[in-house]
């Protein structure tokens, strides 16, 4: 910028005008007069960011984070989202600390990732250090035209070890949905079931870098696009992992891609220390089995305990 | 141990040329060969000052008796190229890059005075796919090896260097993997890419560019032939740009092409001789490339002085880019929108 600019917040001449005509006026508090209001503001700080992003200047991390376009532009929608139609409540968010890497391990359901996205939001808005998470996503989404750049600049990346690794040593917040597609793809009937967790790559990656694994389990998701029907044939056709047939899909069109207002309860549980395993601890596959089921047996619990305490899946 | 006699190849190019002007001016160096199959321009000539020019072809065996006469001890490889001369170039670049480099390690390995070889390899040998991991480190390789171009004859010619490596352990072999040059003097495929006043990309796709100053890239080049530093080594400036990013840094226009066009609209900018985009560099405007430097830092003892964000601030204002859209313009479109609103207050 050229120089600060000077925007006069009340002109001389006219005030002095006024003060002649009612010589009687009741001074105003200072404080509201120097406020500029708060549309100005706003205004103010929609005009530099469209500057910025004219003129390309912003700063983008190596994995091609842009956190001014996510605080700017991918975030703000979400907020209706979360706070209108699935009223998410969020508990333990103390377990996620507040500077250094940890993994953050979730249950993935809903058909669409939008659990993935909620976690994201509720974090980036409700933690005291409004950390970002930086979640492993799969190869398809990596490589969609535009799903994959906007990933990219989200913060998101390929969910393997040397990103992973590279992420938490950083010191950044990362998150993982082990179960994958066999997760978010799974029929309604098996809501709540945890699937297998990969080959556990996360617990390495953790066990490597020294990082605490905090679980995460998010009860409401399954709700939003309960998939009775899976058609291969279009799956196959269109080289999705799977294609979803709900009560409302494909059967209402664009329609039935609103999801249920279902909701939500997400639970971040203790951290799981593995800095005490000593080194090479990500070479043991015997400690990195017994963490992997650690991990998922927390969560399992965690869902059933979140699940009985639920009285309705609209209401909560 | 500071070399005695260099001998370096491409110097009719930039960097070999402004690498062999450097090593004239090193006092402690008493000769200095260059080699290419055309005589440097004019003016990169009158740089090299007392550097010898060699006018020979590197696939000939006669390098070796350059090689064996002159007592080289040191040799810089930095003729491996990816921009073609000419239509007919490509196939002329592969041989001379292949061949080139066969007949080179040859000869180096009948001389027993070499010893040092230095090579100028670029990080297009870990290609670029969605399926890589965001940051490229040394010991890693590319998910599907490149099927033609520019990055399959770098990891051939690496194959080779390694060979070479076995069979000569007495000899200090830098390999360095460069990522993209620019800056206001070097000509290659990607200032060629960003002047265009219409930057065509692939629709849906940011790539990730890491960029090195041909400075900081003169500079390892130089580093590495007269320091004993062997190993391989990721050279590229810290930070990151979006490539969308950087044309807006250019103040050029984005151009999105469907990436079925893509093929059409490259063949369409190589015949109007404006920009030479091979397939693999193609992949690369989809994915990007970056790689990691702590190598570099660590044990190469060499931090760029350009950031990626620097470097090609460099280039835009060293090549007087009239940016299409004028930051001032924008600037005074905002003061004024914000005295308006500050009058409906």
């Amino acid at each position: 910028m050229a120089g600060a600019r000077v925007i006069p917040l009340h002109d001389p001449e006219r005030d002095a005008a006024r003060r002649s005509r009612h010589v009687e006026v009741v001074p105003e508090p200072a404080q509201q007069q120097s406020e500029t209001p708060d549309w100005e503001r706003r205004l103010t700080d929609l005009l530099s960011f469209a500057r910025r992003r004219i003129a390309g200047d912003y700063q983008i991390d190596e994995f091609g984070f842009d956190r001014d376009l996510t605080e700017n532009v991918l975030m703000p929608p979400l907020k209706p989202l979360y706070e209108k139609w699935f009223r998410v409540e969020t508990i333990g968010m103390q377990n996620i600390p507040m500077a250094g890497g940890a993994l953050i391990v979730a249950n993935h359901s809903g058909t669409l990732p939008l659990d993935a996205l909620m976690t994201s939001y509720g974090i980036a808005s409700e933690h005291p250090a409004q950390r970002h998470m930086r979640m492993l996503g799969a190869d398809l989404v990596f490589r969609t035209p535009l799903l994959g750049a906007l990933a990219r600049k989200s913060g998101q990346t390929l969910a393997c070890n040397p990103d992973a690794e590279r992420l938490l040593s950083s010191g950044e917040l990362v998150g993982v949905w082990p179960e994958g597609f066999k997760g978010i793809g799974k029929p309604f009937k098996d809501r709540y079931k945890l699937q297998r967790f990969g080959r556990g790559g996360f617990v390495a990656a953790a066990l490597k870098t020294g990082t605490p694994i905090i679980p995460c389990s998010i009860v409401g998701a399954e709700e939003i696009y309960p998939m009775i029907g899976d058609i291969k044939a279009l799956a196959r056709l269109f080289g999705f992992p799977y294609f979803p047939v709900t009560p409302f899909f494909p059967l209402l069109g664009p329609l039935g891609a609103i999801p249920l207002p279902s909701k939500w309860y997400i639970e971040f549980g203790e951290p799981i220390r593995t800095d005490v395993f000593g080194e090479n601890a990500a070479d043991d596959p015997m400690l990195v089995f017994n963490l992997t089921d650690q991990v998922r047996e927390t969560i399992q619990q965690t869902l059933y305990r979140l699940l009985t305490q639920r009285r309705n899946v609209f209401l909560g | 141990m500071t070399p005695k006699v260099v001998l370096v190849t491409g110097v009719s190019r930039f960097l070999g040329g402004h690498l062999a002007a450097r090593f004239a001016a090193n006092p402690d160096i008493e000769r200095v060969l260059g080699v290419d199959t055309e005589p440097p321009p004019r003016d990169l000539l009158r740089r090299m000052g007392r550097a010898e020019f060699v006018r020979a072809d590197i696939r000939n065996p006669l390098i070796s008796k350059v090689i064996s006469t002159a007592n080289v001890d040191t040799v810089v490889h930095a003729s491996v190229t990816a921009s073609p001369a000419g239509p007919t170039g490509r196939t002329v670049m592969k041989e001379m890059n292949v061949i080139g480099t066969m007949q080179l390690l040859a000869a180096c390995q009948k001389s027993p005075k070499v010893q040092k070889l230095v090579v100028k390899s670029t990080s297009a040998v870990y290609g670029s796919s969605s399926r890589d991991p965001a940051v490229f480190t040394e010991d890693m390789g590319p998910k599907d090896l490149p099927s033609s171009g520019y990055a399959k004859d770098a990891v051939e010619v690496e194959g080779y260097v390694r060979g070479f490596g076995r069979r000569r352990p007495d000899v200090n072999v830098t390999t360095l993997r460069f990522t993209n040059f620019i800056g206001p003097r070097i000509d290659t495929v990607l200032t060629r890419y960003f002047a265009l006043p219409v930057v065509p990309t692939v629709l849906g796709y940011d790539a990730r560019v890491q960029l090195l100053h041909s400075e900081d890239a003169l500079a390892v080049l130089e580093r590495a032939t007269l320091h004993d530093l062997p190993g391989v080594f990721n050279v590229g400036g810290d930070g990151v740009l979006l490539l969308s990013q950087a044309i807006r840094r250019a103040g050029r226009l984005n151009l999105p092409v469907p990436s079925a066009a893509v093929p059409t609209v490259g063949g369409f900018f190589r015949s109007a001789r404006l920009v030479d985009f091979s397939p693999d560099q193609m992949r690369f405007l989809n994915w990007g490339r970056v790689v990691d430097t702590t190598l570099l830092k660590k044990d190469f003892g060499f931090t760029p002085r350009w950031t990626t964000q620097q470097a090609f601030d460099d280039y835009v204002s060293g090549r007087g880019l009239k940016p299409l859209i004028d930051p001032e313009t924008v600037e005074a479109a905002e003061r004024g929108i914000l005295d308006a609103a500050a009058r409906f207050r």
